[in-house]
């Protein structure tokens, strides 16, 4: 439990500290972007939209540095961002909402498969090592891990949906359908996260492939192995129960410092297939200097990531014994 | 990645770094292939006028031509030669891709090596400190830094590249300075009586050589990847030649709708191969700092 | 003679290196009777642990037996594959390693790897399995409320302990003990070695015991093998060897453990260190540090010679005297 509680407190530590820099980049950074960005709303905006920013912003606030500070803490944990630049008056919140559940899907689904089966795969190339199957591909992966996300977006676009137009490549769903749980609109929101899904798939399975198979080989050279060979166990459960059951501990704290990688690769390959997740906002949000709901979304995709690496953690506690008791 | 170095140290700890590294890289295979590919894209960097002269970014020729004996890869949207923008946007991904390893490197070895060597409440601090910062997800971070600023500079890019890559570095190298900090030739270096920075420098750090240069192969990866993406994205110098820019201008004129594959898939794949080289050899590196993780080689019969 | 339980022939093992093949066992024969305890002695290095492992059948991927017969129980090992092979382990033939901690699953309790084991030879009935459990944790006197406990929660000596008691799941007919008491205190060593010598008298199974401690071992070993370099460098009853050891390095290694009894005499340990076993020196291997060494020594490989009762590889001790070739 105390392990836990420690992981808990890491989360809330880091958190704070995202928060932080959300609050102090756009105040502290030199150059003062928020002078540079004013100058660039002005051309642009007027009325009520303008004074929103300003006010998000703090531009013309008197108060304390500090006092802003605890302010925008305290909006923060109502989920108050204050109001969209590009979509005056609808509030951040509301947009990013409205994003989200994509996002999740698409990203959260293809994520835990990736690692569920880079993992597997892993475990099997360790556990055949020097055999056929090792030679091929660790060399693969590597290779893989390499790939550029966005790039091998475009590729599958090119192969799967413009040479042959099998596949739809853009937007989560076909215009015109009416959301809702009913089988036209479902049908079309997995055609379209097909190959954004698969995108993710092969530029972050590679990763897993390899922490896992690296943390396989070295626990494959324990003694408690040897022992289970001794003991004339089945191959197959020497593999999982005694290896991989403790490989897996690395592995978890791989996806942990991993994770925030494959989510920003997530962020592009949205981006390529105008997939309205919050990754896809996030660059528009950019592209329009939508300040405040750039802020939010940076914190959004923090936060979820601090959350993954926080279920690492408890999975970890949940297999590890060491953890659970420790003296 | 587990850090452990015990086979490749000699007892002495006295090591010329580079003799056994050489040697051991001539050796493993997937090392020379990252090596030939970086080389052929270091040339490029180095004499680009030479293959592709002119300026790239003039629009000189017809719009949107295919492949041909005039044009290698066939020209963009805007009537440039792919090929030429190809080669002359070799220098600034490498550009970026060196710098930023090298000073996140350099990071990664003080803080990392310095949590090890101090131990105690400084280790902890310091340990702590690199976590939070190894889990902040990067892309996001980087693109509302570059948001901020409406003049898009190199430097912005390689110091937003740099603050975020040191974390895992250091993770590593402080990792394995633990491991080594037991050895009986640091010990007998302490009790001769030598300074803690010489111990640090002139015994230690050569022997971590292999995982630090693996370190700094594991951040050109990142850097290639991450600046690209940010390019592909408008957050670079739009108005400059380089690979990641070149496909924001493919994407923006929906190069592959419109049958212009090649200005999409050349640059894409250069970044796809430089990256790979940079996986390639920071694998390598790995293994080399890591001698259990080296192909094993099966006895038969 | 009765039956052999255990008759090695001629064994070598090789390791596939960076540099090269290694020979790390080189031409090892043993023979062991049902309820023979036997003692292997020698320093780190020397192949010991690595016939252990060869005998087990129980090499890595990077190590293969390279001649020689494996004959338990009428069976050549060396021939037999794994699915042949895994009939045969922890029914008849169990291993104890040097740290418990390390050859204990960490993530699973005791009593779920007595589980594994007792379920992969057809025990599956629950009750049986908990009985078993129990009365094996029972004999070295472990409380089988442990069952449920992990390696970590143990103390060293109650680990090793447990890992015996795994061992005699099956009531083997050979247990093959690799420095289980290398990782203790000198007094747990000696309790350890009391209970393993009790419970091998009580239910009759052949030891072969490997360490680096010869004076330990020889209180309760029959037999007793001193291996160097690969080889064996004598061989015989235990009151033979330990009370007139006759190769050099032998009586090296006794020399070096000093007496509590005995008088005050200088230590002396062996200076030099082992051969390197990629490119093992012409003659004999131990030529380079022993004491009484002689020209010859260093010309031709050496054989095992018969002296009575025992078998030494000395020219020394060769029959007929030493000629010069």
């Amino acid at each position: 439990m105390k392990f836990v509680l420690r992981r808990l407190g890491f989360f809330l530590l880091t958190l704070w500290a995202a928060l932080t820099i959300n609050f102090a980049i756009p105040r502290l950074l030199p150059g003062s972007p928020i002078t540079s960005l004013m100058a660039r709303y002005h051309g642009r905006l007027q009325g009520a939209p303008l004074k929103a920013v300003e006010a998000e912003l703090g531009v013309d606030n008197h108060d304390s540095l500090l006092t802003q500070y605890l302010t925008y803490l305290k909006n923060c944990a109502r989920f108050d961002f204050g109001k969209s630049v590009q979509y005056f008056p609808e509030s951040v919140s509301h947009q990013v909402g409205s994003a989200l559940p994509w996002t999740l899907g698409l990203v959260g689904v293809t994520t835990v498969l990736a690692f569920v089966l880079g993992t597997g795969i892993g475990a099997v190339s360790a556990w055949r090592r020097g055999g056929r199957l090792d030679a091929v591909l660790p060399p693969v992966f590597v290779v893989a891990t390499g790939l550029p996300y966005f790039w091998v977006a475009m590729m599958l676009i090119l192969v799967f949906a413009v040479a042959h137009p099998w596949l739809p490549t853009a937007f989560g769903s076909d215009e015109g359908l009416t959301a809702g749980f009913n089988a036209d609109f479902i049908s079309s929101v997995l055609q379209h996260a097909i190959l954004p899904s698969v995108t993710i798939l092969i530029s972050s399975i590679g990763v897993w492939v390899l922490i896992m198979r690296n943390s396989m080989v070295t626990t494959l050279a324990e003694d408690y192995v040897r022992m289970a060979r001794a003991k004339g166990l089945p191959g197959r459960r020497i593999m999982w129960d005694y290896a991989a059951r403790n490989a897996m501990l690395p592995s978890l704290t791989g996806f942990a410092i991993c994770i925030g990688g494959v989510v920003s690769g997530a962020v592009l390959v949205e981006y390529v297939f105008a997939y309205p997740g919050v990754g896809y906002m996030l660059v528009q949000a950019v592209e329009n200097e939508d300040f405040p709901m750039m802020q939010a979304l940076f914190l959004l995709i923090t936060v979820a990531v601090l959350l993954a690496v926080l279920l690492a953690d408890i999975a970890t506690a949940v297999l590890d014994p060491h953890t659970r008791t420790a003296r | 990645m587990t850090a452990t170095l015990d086979a490749a140290v000699p007892l002495t700890g006295r090591r010329i770094p580079g003799s056994s590294v050489a040697r051991a890289m001539a050796g493993n295979r997937k090392a020379l292939a990252g090596l030939l590919i970086l080389v052929f894209f270091v040339v490029l960097a180095a004499v680009p006028d030479w293959i592709a002269p002119g300026d790239p970014a003039a629009s000189r020729y017809g719009r949107s031509l295919g492949a041909s004996a005039h044009h290698l890869f066939g020209t963009t949207g805007f009537g440039q030669d792919v090929a030429a923008q190809v080669v002359h946007g070799t220098r600034p991904i490498l550009l970026i891709a060196v710098l930023s390893g090298v000073f996140a490197t350099l990071l990664s070895v003080l803080i990392g090596v310095s949590a090890a060597y101090l131990g105690g409440l400084w280790d902890d601090l310091l340990s702590l400190f690199t976590d939070v910062i190894l889990v902040i997800p990067v892309l996001p971070l980087v693109v509302v830094i570059a948001g901020y600023f409406a003049h898009r500079s190199l430097t912005v890019m390689i110091a937003a590249l740099v603050v975020t890559g040191w974390s895992y570095g250091a993770r590593q190298l402080r990792a394995q300075a633990l491991s080594l900090r037991g050895r009986d030739f640091l010990e007998a270096a302490r009790v001769r009586g030598e300074r803690r920075s010489y111990i640090i420098v002139v015994e230690l750090l050569p022997n971590m050589t292999s995982l630090i240069i693996a370190n700094f192969m594991n951040v050109a990866l990142y850097s290639v990847l991450t600046a690209s993406g940010l390019e592909f994205i408008g957050l670079g110098d739009t108005s400059s030649v380089d690979w990641g820019t070149m496909l924001y201008w493919a994407q923006n004129q929906a190069a592959l709708q419109t049958d212009q594959y090649l200005w999409a898939a050349v640059p894409g794949l250069c970044i796809a191969l430089l990256s790979t080289s940079f996986a390639l050899l920071n694998n390598a590196f790995d293994e080399i700092s890591n001698p259990a993780l080296r192909p094993v080689r099966r006895l038969r019969g | 003679m009765a039956d052999l339980l255990l008759d090695v022939r001629g064994l070598s093992v090789e390791y596939a290196t960076a540099r090269g093949r290694v020979l790390a066992v080189d031409d090892v024969s043993l023979a062991l009777e049902p309820g023979e305890f036997l003692g292997i002695v020698g320093e780190s290095g020397c192949g010991k642990s690595t016939l252990l492992f060869a005998i087990a059948r129980l090499l890595g991927p990077t190590a293969a037996i390279t001649a020689g017969q494996v004959y338990f129980k009428g069976q050549d090992l060396a021939q037999l594959a794994d699915r042949q092979l895994a009939g045969l382990r922890w029914r008849d033939l169990s291993v104890v390693m040097q740290s418990a901690m390390n050859a204990l699953n960490p993530v699973t309790t005791i009593g779920a790897q007595f589980r594994d084991a007792l379920r992969a030879h057809g025990v599956r009935d629950g009750k049986e399995i908990a009985s078993r459990s129990r009365e094996v944790l029972g004999r070295v006197g472990i409380d089988p409320v442990h069952l449920r406990s992990y390696a970590h929660q143990l103390s060293g000596g109650m680990r090793q302990r447990a890992m015996i008691a795994m061992a005699l799941l099956f009531n083997p007919d050979l247990v093959i003990m690799d420095e289980p008491t290398s990782a203790l205190d000198v007094v747990a060593q000696r309790s350890l070695m009391a209970q393993i010598k009790g419970l091998q008298q009580e239910y009759g199974f052949a030891v072969v015991f490997v360490t680096h401690d010869m004076s330990l071992v020889s209180h309760y070993s029959d037999r007793l093998m001193v291996m160097y370099g690969g080889q064996i460098a004598e061989e015989g009853p235990t009151r033979t060897v330990f009370d007139t050891p006759r190769h050099p390095y032998s009586i090296g290694l006794l020399e070096a453990f000093p007496s509590i009894r005995g008088p005050r005499v200088r230590l002396t340990g062996i200076p030099g260190s082992p051969p390197d076993l990629a490119d093992p020196p012409p003659g004999c291997r131990f030529a380079p540090r022993c004491p009484s060494v002689m020209a010859v020594c260093t010309q031709r490989p050496i054989e095992l010679y018969d002296v009575p009762g025992a078998q030494v590889r000395c020219l020394l001790h060769a029959p007929g005297g030493v000629a010069d070739d």
